[in-house]
């Protein structure tokens, strides 16, 4: 008996897709190494994008492996409704292929962060957040130069009002505030869906946060549901 | 016809730039004042062969538009266009 089917793609300049596929294996699942030149998904239930620098992120993070042959089925796993995660990167590259609204640009300071951080789950409607209840308090790491999660005006006042903000970051105990944004992220937007809610992208790491030996475990919960969505789909 | 393109890629106005700010900060440091609204953006220059000049422009519009550029956050011009035989 073998769990649920969960690929991961590795372009060249991933960083994160081994760590994705060791996340998927502890949390239950099974992993399954797939290659930006595929033309399938190797029949997974679920598709993960891993964090990193995609073709060297060159002339925008995300620009080219929007363009990468793996893309449209990834495009048509997300159309049937099956579950797609961004992560980093990952939800960089989702941005510039229009599965996921608004853009990632450089952070407001500057400086890459690389520190644990805390996100509030906002919405439990999407395959890795349904095990989560909505005001929960995650501490995941976050490791980017370009996190500022940035949207023109209109689509996010829509995307707030469709209740599509994923996460947003916080403080422990979930305030909001300036202190607390590693990056400068309007509305200090962490993570946000697609209008069906299967397509979720975030820039914190919760492949890195899965293993209590090794760090905090706020990403077992969203493992966990992700897998859990798979089953109930089938 | 082989035609050089020069396409500059900029920040929406508006759009926060923190490198213009990084760079308009480090002025005054060294000396240089009366100087504002820096923006850092990018400088594409391409060859294009094509049967005209409408039609090379059209290919350089397409892909400034697609892959150079993100509408959600960045602009772009044509800046020049130079035959080069």
């Amino acid at each position: 008996m073998t769990g649920p089917r969960v690929a991961v793609v590795t372009f060249p300049g991933s960083l994160d897709d081994r760590d994705a596929l060791r996340a998927v294996r502890l949390m239950g699942g099974e992993p399954v190494p797939a290659w930006h030149a595929d033309d399938g998904l190797r029949g997974a239930d679920a598709v993960i994008l891993p964090g990193g620098f995609a073709y060297g992120d060159y002339l925008r993070t995300g620009a080219i492996a929007r363009f990468a042959p793996v893309m449209d089925a990834v495009r048509d796993h997300a159309s049937r409704g099956a579950p797609v995660l961004g992560i980093c990167n990952g939800f960089q590259i989702l941005c510039e292929a229009g599965l996921l609204p608004g853009a990632l640009t450089r952070n407001a300071g500057l400086a890459f962060v690389c520190r644990r951080v805390h996100v509030r789950c906002e919405t439990s409607r999407t395959p890795v957040t349904a095990g989560v209840a909505p005001g929960e308090i995650l501490e995941v790491p976050v490791k980017h130069g370009e996190g500022r999660y940035v949207a023109e005006e209109v689509t996010l006042a829509r995307i707030e009002e469709e209740g599509r903000v994923v996460f947003r970051y916080c403080s422990s105990a979930g305030e909001l505030g300036e202190a607390w944004n590693p990056n400068g992220a309007t509305n200090h937007i962490a993570g946000v869906c697609n209008e069906a809610g299967n397509v979720v992208g975030l820039m914190p790491h919760p492949e890195h946060a899965v293993d209590p030996d090794v760090g905090p475990t706020g990403g077992q919960p969203l493992f966990d549901s992700l897998l859990q969505s798979v089953l109930a789909r089938v | 016809m082989r035609r050089r393109f020069e396409v500059v890629v900029m920040l929406k106005p508006g759009m926060a730039d923190p490198q213009g700010t990084a760079v308009e900060d480090a002025l005054p440091t060294m000396g240089w004042g009366g100087v504002s609204d820096v923006r850092v953006g990018k400088h594409v220059e391409l060859t294009v062969e094509a049967g005209s000049e409408e039609a090379a422009r059209a290919l350089v519009e397409e892909i400034a538009g697609r892959l150079l550029s993100n509408p959600v956050i960045e602009e772009y011009r044509i800046l020049s266009v130079e035959d080069v035989g």
